[in-house]
C-alpha cells in the first residue's frame, strides 16, 4: 500500500462496523475500509453527512458503543492490534497515544472542572506530570494553543469560553499528552471561518511542531485542499477514492468525487451550479451494488452486481468504480 | 427608481429592562440601512452573531424594531395596524435555515402548505387544494406527498417544503435566512438552483442570508457584509470579491479555504480590537464602504 519500507504508524485494514436497526437487522455504517497514515502525515477523511466518518474514527478508538459493533477488519496502531488490546490498555492508547478533537467540543469537555484542571488530569492519569508541575504544564499547553491570557482562562469553566477559546482548550487538551496521531473530527466546522482559519494555522503548526499525524475529518473539501497531504473520500460507508490531495482533486477518478468538486460554488459559470441529483440514503437503504448508483452519470449494468472493488490507478491513488477496473489491477 | 425594499436607520436593542436598561442592552443591529431593487438577491453576509437573522426578523416585525424605518413597495410596515401589517406579509415571506425545526412535526406537509391559504381565508377547500398541489409541482415534490409528515422526507425535501409554503401567498420577496446551510453539499445545489429558477419564473426578489461566501458570489447581485450589528460594505457582487475596500471584508474573504491551490490568497487578519464603526460612504457608483 505504501511505498516506504516502515509500516504505517496508523493501518486500517477491511474495516465493518455495523449497528443493529431495531427490527433486529443490522446494516453496514462502514464497510471494507482500508487505510494507512504515516508518522507526521495528514490524511483528510472527506464526505456527506451519513457518509460513515464518525464511526470510522470511533472505531479507531474502539469507542463504537452498542447497538454498534466492529464486525470485521484489523487495526494496526504503532506496532500494535488495537482490536486486540484490552480495555487498560486502550485508555493508555486512548488520549496519550492518540489524541482526539469533536466537533463539539462541549461534549469533549467536562463541565463541572475548568480548563487547566481537565488538562492538569490529563497528564495526571498518564503520569507525564502531577500537581503544580501538571498545572504550570497546563498554562504552557493553553498558550501553545494560542489561548489568549492563559494563566487565567485556565480557572475558567468551559462555558465560560467562546466557541473558538473552547476548540483551542480542546486541542490543548488532545496534544498535552504529546500524542503521536491526533483525530480531529470536524474541529471547525461549527465555527466562523475566520476562527477557523486561525484554529487551521495553530493545527498546522503544531503538526509541524511536534511531528504529529492527523486523521482529519471533515465535509468541506477547501479546509482538505488547504491541510492534508493525502485525502479519502467516503460515500455510504465505503472510501471511493484516495490519493494525493492535489492530484484527486485535480483529476477526481470517481464519479462521487468529480460530482462533488462540480457542485462547489464558484466551479461552473453562471449561476446555476452542477448539480448531484437525488440524495444520500439513509442507513440500510443502500442498494445492493455502487452505493453511488442510483446518483450517478455513469451508471452501467455492471454498477448494480456487487459493490465495485478497489482499483490501483497510478502513483498511490486508488477508487472503486466499475469505470476503473479493467483499468490495471484489482487490488482487493 | 424607488426600491422594492427601503431599510433605513433600523435599530434593534435587546435585553434590559427598567433603570438597569442602560447596561444591559445588545444592539444586534445598529443602524443599519439598505435598499434591495425588485428582482435582484440582495446577499447579507458576516459571521455568527452579527445580526442578520434579527434585520430580517426586523424587516418582516417578526420581532418590533427599537428604531428606523423599513419601507416596502412604498409603505412604511413599522406604522402599520395589525391588520395592515398581515395584508402586508402575504407579500413579504421567510424560509428559515433549519429545515428539521422549522416544520411542525404533527402537521402533514401539505397542510403545512396550505396554511397560510387559510390564515389568509384565500380559496375555498377544493381551490386549496389545486394551489397546494400546484405548489408542490413547482418546488419539485411530488403532489401525491402531501398526506406524509416532516420526518419522512429529507433535508432537501423539506426545505422544498419551507419553500412551497413561502410561496402560496405569491410574495414579491422572500427572506432566505441561510435556506441551505444546513444541507449537503450536493443537496445544496439543487435547492440553490430551485431558488433561482422560481425567481426567473415568478419575478421573485431575494433577501439572502448567508455565511458561505462562495455561495453569496455565485448567486446574489449585490451583497452587504455585516460586523457587530453594523454594515461595513456593500457592493456588486463580483467587484465585493474581487476588490473588498473594508479591512474586515477582506479579511473574510482571505479566511475561505480555497480547493484549487492557485486561488489562495495572502490571510488578512482584522484587528477587532481596533475597529472603529464609521459611517458608510460611496467609494465609487454602487460600492459603499464604512471607511473614514
Ligand atoms: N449510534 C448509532 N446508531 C445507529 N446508527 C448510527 C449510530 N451512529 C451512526 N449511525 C449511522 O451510521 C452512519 C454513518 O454515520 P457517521 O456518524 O459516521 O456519519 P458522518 O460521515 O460522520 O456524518 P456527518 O458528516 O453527519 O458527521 C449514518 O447512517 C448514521 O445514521
Ligand atoms: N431574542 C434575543 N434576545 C437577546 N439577544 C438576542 C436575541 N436574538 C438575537 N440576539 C443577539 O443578537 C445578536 C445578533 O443575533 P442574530 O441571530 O441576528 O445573528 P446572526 O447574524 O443571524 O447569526 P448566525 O449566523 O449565528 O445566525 C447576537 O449577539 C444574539 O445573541
Ligand atoms: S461503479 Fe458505476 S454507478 Fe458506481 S460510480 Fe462507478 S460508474 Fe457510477
Ligand atoms: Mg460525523
Ligand atoms: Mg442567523
Amino acid at each position: 500500500m505504501n511505498s516506504t519500507s516502515k509500516p504505517p504508524l496508523l493501518r486500517v485494514d477491511g474495516l465493518r462496523t455495523v449497528f443493529a436497526l431495531p427490527d433486529g437487522r443490522e446494516v453496514a455504517a462502514v464497510s471494507d475500509v482500508s487505510l494507512a497514515l504515516n508518522a507526521g502525515e495528514t490524511l483528510g477523511l472527506v464526505g456527506e453527512s451519513g457518509s460513515g466518518k464518525s464511526v470510522t474514527a470511533l472505531s479507531i478508538l474502539r469507542l463504537v458503543m452498542p447497538p454498534g459493533r466492529i464486525a470485521a477488519g484489523r487495526i494496526h496502531f504503532d506496532g500494535q492490534d488495537i482490536l486486540a488490546l484490552d480495555e487498560a490498555a486502550l485508555r493508555t492508547i486512548r488520549g496519550r497515544k492518540i489524541g482526539f478533537i469533536f466537533q463539539e467540543p462541549m461534549v469533549a469537555l467536562n463541565p463541572v472542572y475548568t480548563i487547566g484542571q481537565q488538562i492538569a488530569e490529563t497528564l495526571a492519569v498518564h503520569r507525564i506530570a502531577r500537581g503544580a508541575a501538571a498545572r504550570a504544564k497546563a498554562i504552557q499547553w493553553l498558550e501553545a494553543a494560542r489561548v489568549p491570557d492563559a494563566a487565567r482562562r485556565a480557572t475558567e469553566y468551559p462555558h465560560q469560553l467562546s466557541g473558538g477559546l473552547r476548540q483551542r482548550a480542546m486541542i490543548a487538551l488532545a496534544l498535552c499528552a504529546e500524542p503521536s496521531l491526533v483525530i480531529a473530527d470536524e474541529p471547525t466546522t461549527a465555527l466562523d471561518v475566520t476562527v477557523q482559519a486561525e484554529i487551521l494555522d495553530l493545527l498546522r503548526e503544531l503538526r509541524a511542531s511536534l511531528g504529529l499525524a492527523l486523521l482529519l475529518i471533515t465535509h468541506d473539501l477547501g479546509v482538505v485542499a488547504e491541510m492534508a497531504d493525502r485525502v479519502a473520500v467516503m460515500y455510504g460507508g465505503r472510501i471511493v477514492e484516495d490519493g494525493p490531495v492535489g492530484d484527486v482533486f485535480r483529476t477526481p477518478a470517481h464519479p462521487y468525487t468529480q460530482g462533488l468538486l462540480a457542485c462547489l460554488p464558484g466551479t461552473s459559470d453562471g449561476r446555476r451550479l452542477t448539480v448531484i441529483p437525488g440524495t444520500v440514503p439513509s442507513l440500510g437503504q443502500f442498494p445492493a451494488g455502487c452505493a453511488f448508483a442510483p446518483r450517478c452519470p455513469h451508471r452501467l449494468g455492471a454498477c448494480d452486481v456487487a459493490p465495485p472493488a478497489t482499483t490501483s490507478i497510478g502513483a498511490d491513488r486508488r477508487v472503486r468504480c466499475v469505470l476503473h477496473e479493467s483499468a490495471t489491477g484489482v487490488t482487493s | 427608481m424607488t426600491p422594492l425594499l427601503r431599510v433605513s436607520h433600523l435599530v434593534k436593542e435587546f435585553g434590559g429592562s427598567g433603570w438597569l436598561r442602560q447596561r444591559t442592552t445588545v444592539r444586534a443591529v445598529n443602524d443599519v440601512s439598505f435598499d434591495v431593487r425588485a428582482g435582484e438577491t440582495f446577499g447579507l453576509v458576516g459571521e455568527s452573531g452579527c445580526g442578520k437573522t434579527t434585520t430580517g426578523r426586523c424587516i418582516l416585525r417578526l420581532i418590533e424594531p427599537t428604531s428606523g424605518e423599513v419601507t416596502f413597495k412604498g409603505t412604511n410596515l413599522a406604522t402599520l395596524n395589525s391588520h395592515d401589517l398581515r395584508l402586508a406579509r402575504r407579500d413579504l415571506q421567510i424560509v428559515f435555515q433549519d429545515p428539521y425545526s422549522s416544520l411542525n412535526p404533527r402537521m402533514r406537509v401539505g397542510a403545512i402548505v396550505e396554511e397560510p391559504l387559510i390564515i389568509h381565508k384565500i380559496g375555498n377547500k377544493s381551490e386549496r387544494a389545486t394551489r397546494v398541489a400546484e405548489l408542490f409541482t413547482l418546488v419539485g415534490l411530488d403532489p401525491a406527498h402531501g398526506s406524509k409528515f416532516p420526518h419522512e422526507f429529507s433535508g432537501g425535501q423539506r426545505q422544498r417544503i419551507g419553500l412551497a409554503r413561502a410561496l402560496a401567498l405569491n410574495p414579491s420577496l422572500i427572506i432566505a435566512d441561510e435556506p441551505v446551510s444546513a444541507l449537503d453539499v450536493s443537496v445544496q445545489a439543487q435547492v440553490v438552483n430551485l431558488l433561482q429558477e422560481l425567481q426567473a419564473r415568478l419575478g421573485l426578489t431575494y433577501l439572502f442570508i448567508a455565511h458561505d461566501l462562495r455561495l453569496v458570489r455565485q448567486v446574489c447581485d449585490r451583497v452587504a457584509v455585516m460586523y457587530r450589528g453594523r454594515i461595513v460594505e456593500v457592493a456588486p457582487a463580483d467587484e465585493l470579491f474581487l476588490d473588498p475596500a473594508h479591512a474586515y471584508t477582506q479579511a473574510l474573504l482571505s479566511a475561505v479555504p480555497r480547493v484549487d491551490p492557485a486561488d489562495r490568497t495572502v490571510r488578512v487578519v482584522f484587528d477587532h480590537e481596533a475597529y472603529q464603526a464609521e459611517p458608510l460612504r460611496e467609494i465609487s457608483p454602487g460600492h459603499l464602504a464604512a471607511l473614514r
